[in-house]
């Protein structure tokens, strides 16, 4: 569709659609950002968290005495210390769904039972960290170990330990996602595969810890809080619930932000305790959380199970999909059925599936909640649906691109129903995409019509060659809104303030870019204030690949209304119309003589009146506007991933000798700056394919808890990617932008194990799961020589 | 355990700058740094060694300042990540890698450089799959590399292009 004529894009030269360089830097570069841990405020105390060593316990008395005797202690901090109101509440269930059979959240700190192997038990605060940490292993705490639910497929045996005490089974939730009638298509159906798949998915592992540190100032009976967020305004709500505060009561600030790729996005108990420390002794305490702490406390997205069957007629039209997936929800359920929702909803992608069937099971375990993580329960959908249309490929002896042309959805099908529900409660609708045309350019730039040839050298020489694809279709821009404000201040400086919070997107750049093409100023000269509750009252965050979307629309239209403002006060202080007014260079002026001209400076200061003097009948005062961009519903973003590999049979390792994209998320604000969101989600999903999995022993023990046993891709793992742009525009927004934040990770997972596996078809190996080790690969490779007997 | 905490005084060089100071033997120097000398542009990733956030140069090696004590850098001469610019300009190195988007985050940059630094005074003219394997000892979660990769070339080149 075409942009509203009213619409000015890429009106200024570094605004809209040019690859600026990113005002953020030069400060990341000289070692000046201003990271949590690097804030340091006066009189400042530091808190360690005693942790549960037991993957599933019952507490009994907690003796704090020789932990408080320690010099330089000044608290410790249990369940029975805290404050009435925080006694008496769970943290809160942000998503709240009627099919959640059993609501388990945990307190700010265990009150009698622990659930997972490092729930916090108490807090201490001490001088300095050092010391904090001395004391917390004074603190004895008499454990009665229970037995503990780990592998979420087997906690739903009837014989199986319960993950929560006095419970009557480990179901969270369970539901159905439902188009048509499977039962109907499948009877009639061709031909029917079945397919048993296990998925795993680490953890976010952010380079920057979570920390936060919390004020409380006696004197306006407040808190402020700095905390290493995903959204600040979303802490505050829940704080503000705990301790049942007054909207004044409590800013929530975030500062720079070391990568959230979705856990920060959640609220954890630590930031109730240090909040609850600081008031009590009068001083700011810090909390950083430590890399083990990480590895135990921080969300994860871990385990599923699914069993799936496909059928498809004799031409490998697809008739029908169903199945039961299994999903772990771990000890808790912040985000409800948030994870496996997008993931159910995520499984016909970009192909028209008639009748489809999912039967849900969310499932308690003594481990840390899984929430989402880049992709959000995405990935495992499109691998699932992706390892399905191979098998019909190799099953039918079809190209594996010709068996997904023959099932995708058409451009001049959208906007396209799936028939489905998404977690928005609104049907699952496709705004707009090109899916062949975006395979296509993929499988082009990938060179995949050659690929046959570069393999049959490669096995002259002993080198097994495999080449995989994936296709995803990604909701993304979910609502409900993110706020924008612009205001341009009486010395003309201008500055956007925005919940949007960045964790390395760039929102600092980009917002401006937005912003420069309706103000006429460089980006460089609009300050962007992320994530701090006392400059805008509302915001949601950023995740979900959202914020492009939400945030951008909101200052696109605040933007449009100051400029619109602005000409309206420039008019009547220069004696014409409107319409013969523009912006430019920080100038409103007369377009047909720019020397007559009024700074934003002047109007700023017009803008505000002067006491004793009236503006009625004028527009409101101050140079500023608030937009919250609403959208109706999702918009989708699509991509085709194609990766290349060889396996080297001996060590079962894999190397991605090529590896390229297509990916269409509508228009573009910084070319340079999606191009890098793209990138690197690829290489997180690299490590979820190939390297990144947690462990966890039978009595949920994490095994996993340090970077040499959890292993993340490093710079010889990842390859040059190779990305080709598609750009359909959604008709939903203003500036027709779909979010990107999370498209290079959705299709990795299954383009490589795709590919993996296809350098293995000389020995029949068949992958069902991911991620797949070279310990792996090789167990395999001796399973089929086992089988045809050349062991 | 004892409540007595050692301390020591240590002699320390760190971005050209003398300093005597009092430390606990327990320090770590990545805590000294940033605690003790409000240095914060040195960060902590995983305190054990591995994502490489912490390096800066001891003696002129790349080293884990979240690996070393403070008082074992007794006489060392120190440079962090707050050395490389020059009177507040972006260093070429530093300039590549705003050129080539090689941050997101920024917080795995400031090992990243001093690691880059190192390397590329040795191996003023690499290849890509050398500097790959020099970056191989630390992690950056948000980029892929690839803009890292890309500016250390670059830069290699703009140093080479300056010398000649």
């Amino acid at each position: 569709m075409s942009t509203p004529s009213s619409t000015k894009i890429g009106g200024h030269s570094n605004g809209f659609g040019v690859s600026a360089k990113r005002r953020e830097d030069p400060a990341f570069l000289k070692g000046e950002g201003q990271f949590v841990d690097d804030i340091h405020l006066p009189n400042m105390l530091h808190a360690t968290f005693v942790r549960s060593p037991y993957a599933h316990a019952r507490i009994g008395a907690i003796d704090t005495s020789a932990a408080l005797a320690l010099p330089g202690v000044h608290a410790v901090i249990t369940y029975a210390d805290l404050p009435e109101s925080i006694r008496s509440q769970t943290l809160p269930l942000l998503v709240p769904h009627p099919s959640i059979k059993q609501v388990r959240l945990p307190y700010a700190l265990a009150k009698d039972e622990v659930c997972y192997a490092g729930e916090s038990v108490a807090c201490v605060v001490a001088e300095n960290r050092y010391i904090a940490e001395d004391a917390a292993q004074l603190v004895m705490v008499d454990y009665e170990p229970l037995p503990a639910a780990n592998d979420c497929r087997a906690a739903l045996n009837a014989d199986a330990p319960l993950a929560h005490h006095g419970a009557t089974d480990n179901i969270a939730a369970r539901f159905p996602v439902k188009v048509g009638d499977t039962d109907r298509a499948f009877a009639a159906a061709a031909h029917v595969f079945k397919e048993t798949i296990f998925q795993h998915r680490g953890g976010p592992f952010f380079m920057e810890c979570r920390g936060a540190i919390a004020q409380y100032d006696p004197a306006t009976t407040a808190y402020i809080l700095h905390v290493s967020s995903q959204g600040s305004h979303r802490i505050k709500r829940s704080m503000l619930d705990l301790f049942d505060l007054g909207d004044h009561q409590l800013r929530v600030i975030t500062p720079d932000v070391g990568g959230g790729f979705g856990p920060k996005g959640s609220f954890y108990p630590e930031y109730i305790n240090i909040a609850v420390a600081s008031r009590l002794l009068g001083r700011p305490v810090k909390w950083i959380e430590d890399r083990r702490e990480n590895f135990l406390a921080t969300h994860q997205e871990r385990d599923q199970y699914w069993d799936m069957e496909i059928a498809v007629d004799d031409q490998a039209k697809i008739l029908g999909v169903r199945g039961q997936l299994i999903h772990e929800t771990g000890a808790y359920v912040p985000w409800g059925i948030v994870l496996p929702w997008i993931t159910a909803t995520t499984v016909p992608g970009p192909y028209v599936i008639p009748n489809f069937k999912l039967d849900v099971w969310s499932v308690y375990t003594n481990k840390i909640q899984t929430t989402p993580v880049r992709g959000a329960g995405r990935p495992e959908a499109v691998t699932t649906m992706e390892r399905l249309m191979d098998r019909v490929a190799h099953e039918l002896k079809l190209d594996r691109a010709e068996v997904r042309r023959r099932n995708f959805i058409q451009p001049e099908q959208m906007p396209y129903q799936v028939g489905i529900i998404f977690r928005d409660g609104r049907p699952v609708t496709y705004d707009s995409g090109d899916y062949p045309a975006c395979q296509a350019a993929a499988l082009k730039a990938a060179d995949y019509a050659q690929f046959a040839e570069r393999q049959t050298a490669a096995r002259a020489s002993g080198r097994y060659l495999g080449i995989g694809f994936a296709n995803a279709v990604e909701a993304t821009g979910l609502g409900p809104y993110e706020s924008a404000t612009i205001r341009v201040s009486t010395t003309g400086k201008i500055v956007i303030y925005t919940g949007a919070t960045p964790q390395g997107q760039s929102h600092k750049t980009t917002l401006a870019q937005i912003a420069s093409d309706q103000l006429g100023v460089d980006y460089r000269d609009i300050a962007v204030v992320t994530s701090d509750t006392a400059t805008v009252a509302l915001g949601i965050g950023s995740f979900a690949a959202r914020t492009a979307v939400n945030a951008g629309s909101s200052v696109h239209l605040a933007a449009q209304a100051v400029a619109e403002k602005a000409k309206v006060f420039a008019a009547t202080m220069m004696e014409c119309a409107i319409d013969d007014l523009e912006l430019a260079d920080g100038y409103v002026r007369l377009k047909s003589a720019p020397d007559v001209r009024k700074s934003l400076r002047e109007i700023a200061v017009k803008s505000i009146g002067m006491p004793g003097f009236s503006m009625a009948g004028g527009p409101s005062p101050g140079l500023e506007h608030t937009a919250h961009f609403t959208p109706d519903q999702a918009v989708y973003s699509n991509g085709t991933h194609v990766a290349e590999v060889e396996v080297d049979l001996a060590t079962g390792a894999v190397a991605i000798l090529r590896y390229t994209v297509a990916h269409d998320c509508g228009r573009v604000i910084n070319p340079m700056v999606v191009d890098g969101q793209i990138i690197g989600g690829v290489a997180h999903g690299i490590g979820n394919a190939l390297y990144e999995r947690l462990f966890f022993d039978d009595n949920a023990q994490p095994l996993t808890t340090n970077f040499g046993e959890y292993l993340l891709p490093m710079a010889t793992d990842v390859p040059q990617i190779d990305l080709v742009h598609l750009e359909t525009p959604s008709p939903l927004n203003p500036l027709g932008i779909k979010g990107a934040g999370e498209g290079g990770t959705i299709p990795a997972i299954g383009a490589i194990i795709a590919a993996v596996e296809h350098a293995l078809a000389p020995f029949n190996v068949h992958l069902n799961e991911a991620p797949i080790s070279p310990q792996r690969i090789i167990e395999l490779l001796v399973e089929q020589q086992f089988k045809q007997g050349t062991l | 355990m004892s409540n007595a905490i050692d301390q020591r005084s240590i002699t320390i060089t760190v971005n050209d700058k003398t300093l005597e100071a009092t430390v606990e033997t327990r320090l770590t120097l990545v805590d000294f740094l940033r605690h003790q000398l409000q240095l914060t542009g040195t960060h902590v990733g995983c305190e054990h060694g591995v994502c490489g956030a912490c390096t800066v140069l001891v003696n002129g090696h790349s080293t884990r300042a979240c690996l070393m004590l403070a008082v074992q850098c007794d006489g060392a001469r120190i440079y962090t990540v707050e050395s490389i610019a020059i009177d507040g300009e972006l260093s070429i190195l530093q300039q590549a890698f705003q050129d080539h988007h090689a941050l997101q985050c920024g917080f795995c940059t400031p090992g990243i450089l001093m690691t880059l630094t190192e390397f590329l005074r040795d191996n003023p003219n690499p290849r890509e799959d050398e500097v790959r394997i020099a970056l191989t000892g630390n992690l950056c979660r948000c980029t892929g590399y690839q803009g890292i990769v890309a500016a250390t070339l670059d830069a290699a080149q703009r140093m080479q292009q300056l010398k000649s």
